[in-house]
């Protein structure tokens, strides 16, 4: 069973912040890594096809930069990778990032695609759905437990109100959860072996795509953006003995109870 | 006046809260239509009046409820050829924000999740406001392509019920839902047990436990129950096993944005603060004093959380005694 791993390549929490130009995330000038809710994808990838067979190939779309998303991936120990980078791919949203990642996956051939539960920096967590939307192949997402067995994948979905069995044939895109399992951390024979990986790198052109992709494409236009600001003004009080009574008090003078 | 599809979220026919939000916020845009997924006994037309729709499409079919989020992607992207409505409005679960992704696919059209606010700007474009990166930053945005899709979070808004609520039509929409979007089959379902606590998502108060509970949540749902709040729990005492994770508050849990967040023995890791910053009002209870979590309360004790919330619940009783 061959998989196809979207990952993304995110700036460090601590880093995150807009360009004052074009209000697009800022990935320019800051440190990055791979996004860590893909990892969980990653691991999932290996344990399956360690399993059953098959191989590993990681994707990702992202500027120069994010080769070390791929890297990670291969010293974790997928096969192959695979990097979209092109300048007109800057300001893209999540359904221009998923018309590119449909594109590559039908070029690398897949079984299963399988992707992280979000990023951490948009957060949406809509390009699964997308891409399974795109390919018109079955969604099998927010996975917290994956059994394959044949051609068959049965998740386990917690939703608000039910825990859930999903169970689809393939191809099919899957994603899982940070509680789907452990990611390992690479071995020394994993960082060596991952030196001798091949990484394709691909261009808009080598996937056939000439528009609807970057800032113009876009779908929104984000207008502003503002850092939150610090809660000033917090009352903290220290607990002799009255502090339960305090908060009460508290409560009660905010109309809160 | 144009339309707006908002997508009802209900239980059994029951609406909830987070659909009245959605019904008083499509007011501001246009004329709300509801959509709602499941029997046509089950509807409750009486109630989406109350809070504004003039109209309510019921779509009943078998793989809306035994298919995963395909089947009412596609009956969305149905209605909107059909009734070419001005905005769709969903709400920000997980399943919502899915269906979304992939009604935004079929219709070309822009996307916002996760939206705290959403309005018509003076341009003609939806507006909408949201919070990203764990709550870090806010943007404001406009959705410039296609019919403007919008997953509003719960708690953004308070329900209003419409000056005087027009007749309702009810109409019956059969889409013949394809093979293809039958394809991701739920084969079970185990409901969660009613607890008779509010739903974490989209209750008014949370009440939330971390690794300074040592395992023990008695004070926690106590004072839970006291204020009619939701019990949520930090990612530790999830991973400790302390608390079911269908409860964790946080970046990879439920993301909460209540009128009141009580954080008690969590000390504030950017995973749990990225799925609460959003409240309106925090209060923190914490041993340690230097607890990241206060740098965010709106009123914090330092002292044993046992100790604090079990004198503050029986204040809480008492003042109520006193006063009835």
């Amino acid at each position: 069973m061959n998989i196809v791993v979207c990952v993304k390549y995110v700036p460090a929490a601590a880093d995150r912040t807009f360009s004052a130009v074009d209000n697009t995330v800022d990935r320019a000038d800051v440190d990055g890594m791979l996004c860590e809710l893909d990892e969980h994808a990653v691991e999932e990838a290996l344990r399956i096809t360690e399993a059953d067979g098959g191989e590993v190939t990681v994707v990702t779309v992202g500027p120069e930069e994010a080769a070390d998303a791929i890297a990670r991936g291969l010293r974790m120990g997928a096969h192959r990778g695979v990097h979209i980078v092109d300048d007109a791919l800057h300001g893209s949203d999540a359904a221009a990032t998923s018309l590119v990642l449909a594109a590559a996956v039908r070029k690398t051939g897949y079984d299963i695609v399988l992707c992280g539960m979000a990023s951490t920096d948009g957060g949406m967590g809509v390009v699964p759905a997308m891409l399974a939307e795109r390919l018109g192949v079955p969604q099998l997402t927010l996975a917290s437990q994956v059994t394959v067995e044949g051609g068959t994948v049965t998740i386990r979905r917690e939703s608000s109100t039910a825990t859930e069995h999903i169970e689809a044939s393939g191809p099919l895109v899957l994603s899982v959860t940070d509680r789907s399992n452990e990611p390992r951390y690479p071995s020394f024979k994993g960082i060596m072996a991952a030196k001798k990986k091949p990484v394709e790198t691909w261009s808009l052109a080598d996937l056939g795509i000439a528009s609807e992709v970057g800032l113009e494409a876009a779908g929104t236009t984000v207008s502003a953006f503002a850092a939150r600001p610090a809660r000033t003004g917090g009352q903290i009080v220290s607990d002799e003995g009255e502090g339960g009574a305090r908060l009460a008090e508290y409560l009660v003078a905010q109309k809160l109870v | 006046m144009s339309e707006i599809l908002v997508v009802v979220d209900h239980t059994d026919g029951a609406i909830r809260t987070t659909t009245a939000e959605l019904l008083t916020c499509a007011r501001r845009l246009g004329e709300p239509s509801a959509v709602f997924f499941g029997a046509e006994a089950d509807v409750t037309p009486g109630q989406l009046a109350e809070y504004g729709a003039t109209k309510v499409y019921v779509l009943d079919d078998d793989a809306y409820r035994d298919c995963l989020v395909a089947p009412k992607a596609e009956a969305l992207a149905h209605l909107v050829a059909g009734r070419r409505p001005a905005a769709v409005l969903i709400p920000s679960t997980s399943e919502g924000k899915e269906v979304a992704a992939r009604l935004a696919i079929k219709t070309d059209s822009g996307l916002v999740t996760d939206a705290s606010d959403v309005v018509r700007g003076d341009d003609g474009a939806v507006h909408t406001t949201q919070s990203v990166f764990g709550g870090a930053f806010t943007t404001t945005a406009s959705i410039t392509k296609g019919t403007p899709i919008v997953t509003l979070k719960p708690n953004s808004l308070t329900p209003e019920n419409a000056d005087a609520a027009a007749p309702i039509e009810v109409e019956t929409v059969d889409v013949a839902v394809s093979d293809a979007a039958r394809a991701a089959r739920i084969i079970s379902r185990e409901p969660r047990e009613d607890i008779g606590r509010p739903d974490l998502a989209d209750a008014s108060i949370v009440v939330s436990g971390g690794r300074g509970t040592g395992g023990d949540f008695d004070a926690v749902e106590a004072f839970a129950d006291c204020l009619g709040a939701a019990v949520g729990a930090s990612r530790a005492a999830v991973d400790a096993g302390w608390y079911p994770h269908a409860f964790q508050v946080g970046q990879t849990g439920v993301t909460v944005s209540p009128q009141l967040y009580v954080a008690s023995g969590i000390s504030g890791a950017i995973q749990h603060i990225a799925g609460m910053r959003s409240s309106k009002t925090v209060v923190a209870v914490n041993k340690d004093a230097e607890a990241p979590i206060f740098g965010l309360a709106d009123f914090g004790v330092v002292g044993d959380l046992r100790a604090v919330l079990v004198q503050a619940t029986t204040e809480i009783d008492n003042r109520r005694a006193a006063g009835a």
